[in-house]
């Protein structure tokens, strides 16, 4: 075949979920070989092409697709992506897909497991076979050696941190010896700067061994680094398809939202002051799978938006979950002068605090139930907010009519993009719904809110939006942030101070303004002496 | 038509089905002599009996602890309720609503523990469910023969002690409900009013009780026990209270049952009773862990219309007597295919 005829192509693809377009014939190109960077807006149509390419039942459930996805210039209509994987397309959700109790190899080799015959297959069958263990283990490890990435062939999935599950499902993917075309739907989004740049390095390598890769993201500039055509997606219509060189991260923003884009620093030049000693974090250890904290001592004063960043799997995530109660955690925690305590989310909500959670499907969202569930349901517990008292106030039932409002309001306030304030959490793009789990928290008027994540899976424009909103917050209200994040900018962006965490504990804690450097060596683990003392300085 | 289609997807091609055939055994009813007008009121009156036993279905799906195959516990706290008003010789509307006082205690009791043990066993409650009921039913045949009873009309005559297996409850309660109010038109129709009144008072508590801040916590135990537990609910607890609340409902169930069928069946009778009311809601298009009112009332009428139809048709038109042969046929199919049909998990 040659190099120039196209290995995959999407001919006039669109796409209605009951009445609502989300995919205008949309048509491109993919050549053997080819990284294509596919970038839109939240909500702009990306998933939705994805699962059409790879045969996911919910489009077919929801009534099908227009157009035609060619592979090797003939038509083919999957009805389910066991089909695509035999054609050879394989996927990496947007949401993990990997068993939690499994090993890193059982979980590549996942339905290829590779099988020795015993003398019981003469009577029984193929089905008496057993596990070719040492196998199945080479395999895992020429696929993560394809990856060029350092994995652990036999860590379980649950004790993982983030950035190898994602390493684990791409390395499934590329262990079918058939994959062709490879479709990678955000998977930088929990990943660090560091860890996403090997990440980078890894796909190059896929394309010169002649796959041919779609990569999805937010991060424009990983898109621009790595990709060598990109498509803009707008509101379900492809509106640029342009080689990448000499595209800058700034051309591309501007053509997903059709208009132009800053990133600065939201607090800039802005007079801040702080108030007393607000929360105190002494000796806390937290018991999370992948995140463990070990012995962490902070202290957060009233007023102030203190950023958590460190590499993946070092335990940054563990602080807010622990302190939360969401995880096993010991030590003490004082707010606003008052012992909190451990392992009783009810008690810590109670006392003012509220946290959007890094998992937004596993606990952030309630997916089978309405945006107006999701947005008011913990108001409703905690507060008795949005009760309707009846029979003088001897029975509250659901303000359905006060759900709406608050509904509607954080809609328009984070831009939310929806039918109705009745849709469904489920049938939201993955941005959008990151914006509900935030409207959650904001519907408690928290006095200290923890945000795990924020703008993970969020577009450049939304971005700017959900990080101005943070601050909105923090100056119009005086709630005091805790921001965890794996994007180092994002927390310069609008920080007073950053902590780095390394091996469950604080290595050093840094103004935004110190240099790159200095941040990088902290994440390291070195020279944590000396940062602390430009900390202090 | 999109209106009409898009109400077809909602309501499911199944329950259209089934309502077509359904109508149709009614048209055909006349071509092999059986009255329409009785048929009719059959229908009505084996919905409301049953109903709430569909009814006690909900609260259990909603919390997220799936079908409750152990809704024979709950019928066994009705069954001491019955058996001990009928004891105490209460008779009418007191023995009636007697005989649930009493049985609701028992119901939160048993609850109580049942949902305990299923919150042990958190993914797996069906299968221990349908154990627990199992047990509860085993336990009890023994019970009936050694407590204390001692009123004349239940216990075995020639043994002086041990209650019969099957208990009249002419004289005590025997159709309070369904007389009271109860409209006759002509020779072969009576709506029992007063039975589908308490159906829909029994309806309309659980809607609003699904509706307060313990009902609404409930939802979302079922819906994502983790989303539940970062807002502060104690998911063990919101499970255990829908446990507690589908039991009574149980109890209140078989007492509505008696006092319209005229007998307290004891014994090995409440075992295949929980799987009308799983097959009456999963058929009303409920899921596993979704169910609404519409869901039990559509369920109830479908199931029970076509239970009392299709034998009774079916031996007209034969000339014969199979009617309990093609009964047991025509509900176990209908279980079976409710249950291969729906207990898909959305998630
Ligand atoms: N199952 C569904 N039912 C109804 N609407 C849906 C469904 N799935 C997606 N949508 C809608 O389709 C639109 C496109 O969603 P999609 O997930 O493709 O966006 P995306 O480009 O991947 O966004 P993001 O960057 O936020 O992940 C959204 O408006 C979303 O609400
Ligand atoms: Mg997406």
């Amino acid at each position: 075949m040659g190099q120039d005829s196209p290995l995959l192509s999407i001919e006039h693809v669109s796409k209605e979920f009951y009445g609502n377009v989300v995919l205008h014939d949309v048509s491109f190109d993919l050549k053997a070989g080819e990284i294509l960077g596919l970038v839109g807006e939240n909500g702009a149509g990306k998933t939705t092409l994805m699962r059409i390419l790879f045969g996911m039942p919910v489009i077919a459930e929801t009534g099908g697709y227009k157009g035609r996805v060619l592979i090797d210039g003939a038509e083919v209509r999957f009805s389910s992506p066991f089909d695509a994987l035999d054609a050879g397309i394989g996927m990496v959700h947007q949401e993990f897909s990997l068993i939690p109790g499994f090993s890193t190899t059982e979980n590549i080799v996942l339905n290829r497991e590779s099988m020795r015959p015993t003398f019981l297959n003469e009577v029984f069958g193929d089905r008496m076979s057993v596990l070719d263990r040492p196998d199945m283990r080479r395999r895992a490890e020429g696929a993560i050696a394809k990856l060029g990435v350092k994995l652990d062939p036999d860590m379980l999935v649950s004790e993982m941190p983030v950035g190898h599950k994602q390493f684990t499902e791409i390395a499934r993917e590329i262990n079918r010896e058939k994959t062709r075309v490879l479709v990678l739907d955000e998977p930088t989004a929990v990943l660090t700067e560091s860890e996403a740049e090997v990440l980078l390095v890894a796909l190059r390598n896929l394309a010169k061994q002649g796959i041919a890769i779609i990569f999805i993201s937010h991060r424009l500039h990983e898109v621009v680094a790595v990709a060598d055509r990109i498509v803009v997606l707008r509101d379900g219509v492809a509106v640029k398809d342009t080689p990448a060189s000499g595209v800058s991260v700034r051309d591309i923003a501007s053509w997903m939202v059709g208009r132009s884009v800053q990133t600065d620093r939201v607090t800039e030049g802005e007079e801040r002051s702080f108030g007393e000693e607000f929360l105190i974090v002494e000796h806390l250890w937290v018991d999370m799978p992948g995140e463990t904290v070990r012995d962490v001592n902070l202290s957060v004063r009233k007023g102030e938006i203190f950023g958590i960043g460190g590499l993946a799997g070092q335990g940054k995530l563990g602080i807010p979950n622990g302190i939360m109660g969401l995880f096993p955690a010991g030590g003490s925690v004082s707010f606003h002068g008052k012992e909190a305590p451990l392992n009783d989310p009810r008690r810590v909500l109670e006392m003012g605090m509220a946290f959007v959670s890094e998992d937004r499907r596993g606990v952030g969202l309630l997916l089978d139930e309405s945006l107006e569930w999701n947005i008011a349901f913990t108001a409703m517990q905690i507060q008795g907010g949005y009760l309707k008292p009846l029979l003088g106030g001897l029975l509250k039932l659901r303000d359905e009519a006060g759900m709406r409002k608050l509904t509607e309001e954080y809609v328009a306030t984070l831009d939310i993009k929806c039918t109705s304030p009745a849709q469904k959490a489920k049938e939201l793009s993955g941005g959008n719904q990151q914006k509900v789990c935030l409207a959650k928290a904001f519907a408690l008027k928290p006095d200290l809110l923890f945000v795990s994540e924020p703008t993970r899976g969020i577009d450049v424009g939304a971005k700017k939006l959900v990080l101005d909103t943070l601050h909105k917050y923090n100056r119009d209200y005086g709630t005091t942030i805790v921001m965890v994040s794996s994007e180092l900018e994002e927390l310069r962006s609008i920080c007073d101070r950053i902590a780095i965490v390394d091996e469950g504990r604080i290595a050093g804690i840094l103004p935004p303004s110190a240099e790159l450097a200095e941040f990088g060596l902290l994440m390291s683990g070195e020279k944590a002496e000396e940062a602390k003392e430009a900390g202090r300085a | 038509m999109r209106n009409l289609k898009q109400f077809i997807t909602d309501f499911g091609w199944p329950r259209i089905i089934i309502f077509i055939f359904l109508v149709a055994l009614f048209l055909a009813a006349p071509l092999v002599n059986v009255r329409l007008d009785s048929s009719l009121s059959d229908v009505i009156n084996r919905f409301g009996q049953n109903a709430v036993f569909v009814l006690a279905m909900v609260p259990m799906i909603q919390s997220g602890c799936g079908l409750n195959f152990g809704l024979s516990i709950g019928i066994i706290a009705g069954l001491l309720g019955a058996t001990i008003s009928v004891q105490l010789g209460l008779t009418g509307f007191l023995g009636f609503f007697g005989a649930l006082v009493i049985a609701t205690p028992f119901a939160v009791l048993f609850g109580w523990l049942y949902g305990k043990l299923l919150n042990k066993v958190k993914g797996e409650e069906m299968t221990i469910a349908m154990y627990v009921g199992f047990a509860g039913v085993m336990f009890m045949c023994i019970m009936w023969l050694v407590l204390p009873y001692t009123a004349p009309t239940m216990i075995w005559g020639y043994a002086g002690k041990g209650l019969r297996t099957t208990i009249t409850v002419e004289g005590f309660y025997r159709r309070v409900l369904n007389d009271f109010l109860a409209v006759r038109i002509g020779e072969n129709f009576v709506f029992p009013t007063g039975e589908i009144l308490f159906v829909a008072a029994a309806a309309f508590l659980l809607w609003v009780f699904m509706r307060t801040k313990t009902g609404t916590a409930i939802t979302a135990v079922g819906s994502n026990p983790d989303y539940a537990r970062a807002s502060g609910i104690s998911v063990d607890r919101m499970r255990t209270i829908s446990v507690i609340i589908s039991t009574i409902l149980g109890a209140a169930g078989i007492l509505v049952y008696q006092q319209s069928f005229g007998f307290i069946q004891l014994y090995t009778a409440p075992l295949s009773m929980p799987f009308a009311a799983v097959a009456a809601i999963l058929i009303g298009g409920a899921s596993v862990n979704k169910a609404s009112m519409v869901n039990v009332i559509v369920g109830a009428f479908l199931f029970q219309g076509l239970l009392t139809m299709t034998p009774s048709v079916i031996n007209s038109a034969l000339q014969t007597d199979m009617s309990e042969v093609v009964r047991i046929i025509v509900s176990n199919g209908i279980i079976i295919y409710a249950l291969t049909r729906k207990t898909k998990v959305a998630k």
